[in-house]
């Protein structure tokens, strides 16, 4: 809906099957389909219930291709920051002593099932093959024509591909010119601590973004609106893992050879997992909170 | 169509709502309805999973509980940092968040009468399922009505990027302020918005006096017992007692009209419980000194209503002039107040509409808008903080507790949703009851027991957000002979 009035073009060029939020179609409908009826299929969301699971082994079963639109179905997303605790302390921590929702309830004869609650959150290709990818949070309308027009056209890359331009967001960012030839910091800083200058590189303002680590495509939104990056489009095709690229990027500016001067810079990045993998853990090499950690 | 059994109707998902649902209807021997439940089959849990989270990140993080009400939650997180920050934003940054918080609601309301609910009446509750939706209105009224009302949403949202940066998800929230200043060439095309907004608004509350209150038939429905509750409402007020989105004391008036309490956003817990049953993963909220006593409408019965119905039921009348008198046509019309039936959230909405248009108006036209103090800088020691706004959907309150570095130790978020939630079980089960029997239905039946809930204007994205957790992960740094220089760890 994002796409204002270009959107009465796409349903003009198209057969919309399946749009719960805009369309009365149900589940049954999209089941009573032929295999492979579907030209395309955009499934946003991560993967942590059962029916999740069941809707996207359907679609995937229903569809020539299958499009993974936004972070959480391609990284695992911000909710998927909830690996960071198992499916029983999220469980306690919503319902404590209450009643537990059930995956069936039986009451004077009636069953009524819930979908199961798994114990961890699933970008959308570690459940099923997926042939496209449309990043960020949300991806913006520009992008998302960009694929449509692609997909009506014939026109799609490679299997695979992150459907944006593959070059990291420094590159388009409007205040590119502006940031040092080498960053060298002596901390961080948060952004309620300071009055960002709204012309400035942000990170020779001293601020984390995550431009030099991000996929660009955006135009670099929260920058303009003097806000750092915080990395929803995810990696550029020549990076296995956000977080190891954001890290590396990030220890790269520390101004300091000294250890305990190194120390005293990292921990004024208060929080490094939600920031290095705010949309990517479910995809990312740790995927998920470890039951033990060995200590070096 | 739908999904039976010999005694079970399922209807799965459930359409033109922000989420995912599913009702499940049980029929007795005769084929009339036993009970019927209204299911929320997800849940996240970012109560748990923000644990750890810098604070000032809140308003970015929680906007993601909802890709429909970003908006509401962002303005919701900001408030609780200036709470727990103890700060106060410049007058120019205060009017910044409600002009965006205002075109905001104008867009949001518009996506529901358009898109979501108005399809039910403006094409009709018993029409053709393939067209009960945008384009069957887009056909009533014309491909030319139909591009004015996508053009002014995609305007607005243009508005809304402009300001914060992006529109779903914005970034403009920070303790004290907003990240980015108004420029005065901003400003110029934000009033000529603004003034288009007003238009749109008289315009949507003409059309929908033309489609709906015209209609005996509709205006039948929307008065009919299947649809009716006697709850207790409850909405955010200025001093005078008037709607306000952004900012005010929160009122709840009994089935009877009379005001039964009116808090300060720190006092929510006196006044508010939430509890859970075993057939669905939402919570649902009740009056906690009435206490619970179970799916039912009355005095005795905690249950409550948010959202536009409940929000004018709440207050004694609109700040602004031209939503004023449409509010006071509303009561007359409908027998005075407090309005108990469900569909009149529709008309409900169309007058806060008009409203957040005038608001936007008034916030555009203002010079101080585009002032360059934007930010107090905070100093205190955070520790607590609970913000409260009024989402489209109702009520939203966002509680975080940290520690001395303004990491999240516990976070309590009460969505708008939620606050519905047992009212709305109550209304789909009373409109299956009502609307089935002998084993009778057809997809129009059955739509028309989906309007139950959609009337609300529910979003499940927002009712399940809850999740919980403490980051245990370690990061390792090491140097280029692989010695580790530094060890991250959280615990």
């Amino acid at each position: 809906m994002d796409l204002a009035e270009k959107v009465l073009d796409v349903v003009a060029a198209v057969d919309i099957v399946f749009w719960p939020v805009a369309l009365d179609f149900k589940r049954r409908d999209v089941e009573e389909m032929a295999d492979g009826a579907v030209a395309a299929a955009f499934v946003n969301g991560a993967i942590r219930t059962s029916e999740q699971e069941e809707m996207a082994r359907l679609l995937r079963r229903k569809s020539k291709l299958l499009f993974a639109f936004g972070s959480c179905a391609h990284l695992g997303g911000i909710p998927g920051l909830a690996n960071l605790s198992s499916r029983e302390t999220i469980l306690e921590c919503v319902y404590g002593e209450g009643a537990r929702p059930l995956a069936e309830w039986r009451d004077n004869g009636r069953t009524v099932t819930l979908p199961e609650f798994y114990d961890e959150v699933m970008a959308l290709n570690q459940v099923v093959d997926v042939d496209y990818y449309i990043p960020g949070c949300p991806p913006t309308p520009k992008i998302v024509a960009q694929a449509l027009e692609a997909l009506l056209s014939g026109n799609m890359p490679e299997k695979g591909a992150v459907l944006a331009p593959d070059r990291a967001l420094c590159e388009e960012c409007p205040r590119r010119d502006t940031r040092p030839e080498k960053l060298a910091l002596a901390g961080f800083k948060r952004p309620h601590e300071v009055l960002a200058d709204p012309e400035q590189c942000l990170l020779a303002q001293g601020l984390v973004c995550m431009g030099p680590a991000t996929r660009g495509g955006c135009e670099a939104l929260c920058v303009q609106g003097n806000m750092p990056c915080s990395g929803c489009f995810g990696p550029t095709s020549r990076v296995r893992d956000y977080g190891g690229k954001a890290l590396s990027a990030l220890a790269s500016m520390v101004d300091s050879n000294d250890a305990a001067e190194i120390e005293r810079i990292l921990q004024s990045v208060p929080d490094p997992t939600g920031t290095l993998y705010r949309y990517s853990l479910p995809s990312s090499l740790l995927r998920r909170k470890r039951a033990e950690v060995s200590h070096a | 169509m739908p999904e039976t059994q010999a005694r079970r109707i399922t209807i799965d998902p459930v359409t033109r709502l922000e989420g995912h649902g599913k009702i499940d209807v049980f029929l007795d021997e005769q084929g009339n309805v036993e009970r019927a439940f209204f299911q929320v089959p997800e849940l996240r849990g970012f109560e748990k999973f923000v644990q750890g989270r810098p604070a000032e990140e809140m308003p970015q993080i929680t906007s993601r509980i909802c890709g429909v009400c970003p908006t509401a939650h962002h303005m919701a997180a900001t408030k609780a940092l200036d709470a727990l920050y103890q700060v106060n934003p410049p007058p120019a940054a205060r009017k910044i968040r409600e002009l965006v918080y205002s075109a905001f609601m104008v867009e949001d309301h518009a996506l529901h009468v358009y898109f979501l609910g108005g399809p039910d009446f403006i094409v009709g509750p018993k029409a053709p399922a393939a067209e009960r939706n945008v384009l069957g209105v887009i056909a009533r009224v014309g491909k030319e009505t139909g591009l004015k009302v996508i053009a002014m949403r995609r305007k607005l949202r243009e508005l809304i990027a402009v300001a914060g940066g992006k529109v779903i998800h914005p970034v403009l929230g920070l303790p004290g302020g907003v990240a980015r200043r108004i420029q005065p060439e901003e400003r110029t095309r934000f009033r000529e918005i603004a003034a288009e907004a007003v238009d749109f608004a008289l315009f949507t509350l003409e059309t929908f006096d033309k489609l709906v209150l015209q209609n005996s038939d509709y205006v039948g429905l929307i008065i009919s017992d299947a649809f009716t509750h006697r709850t207790y409402y409850m909405g955010m007020v200025d001093e005078r007692n008037r709607v306000n989105f952004y900012d005010g004391r929160v009122r709840v008036v009994a089935p009877d009209g009379a005001e039964w309490a009116k808090f300060e956003a720190d006092h929510y817990l006196d006044y508010l419980a939430e509890r859970s049953e075993p057939w669905t993963y939402v919570k649902f909220c009740y009056l906690k000194p009435v206490g619970w006593r179970g799916f039912e409408d009355g005095p005795e019965s905690g249950v409550y209503c948010v959202a536009p119905l409940a929000r004018l039921n709440a207050a004694e009348g609109m700040a602004t002039p031209l939503a004023q008198g449409a509010y006071a046509r509303y009561f007359a019309t409908l027998g005075g107040k407090p309005v108990h039936h469900t569909l009149a959230n529709h008309w409900a909405r169309v007058v806060e509409l008009l409203y957040a248009a005038e608001r936007l108006r008034e916030l555009a036209d203002d010079p101080e808008i585009i002032d360059p103090n934007i930010r107090t800088l905070p100093s205190a020691t955070p520790a607590r903080g609970i913000g409260i706004v009024e989402a489209p959907r109702g009520t939203l309150i966002h509680h975080y507790e940290t520690d001395e570095r303004g990491l999240i130790r516990k976070a309590n978020l009460i969505v708008a949703t939620q606050n519905n939630a047992a009212r709305i079980a109550m209304s789909v089960e009373k409109a299956a009851k009502s609307l089935i029997s002998g084993g009778q239905v057809s997809d129009g039946i059955l739509n028309m027991i989906e309007m139950a809930f959609r009337a609300y204007d529910p979003c499940h994205g927002c009712a399940t957000h809850s999740i919980a957790g403490v980051p245990a992960l370690e990061l390792r740094i090491r140097d280029s002979r692989g010695d580790t220089v530094r060890t991250m760890r959280r615990s």
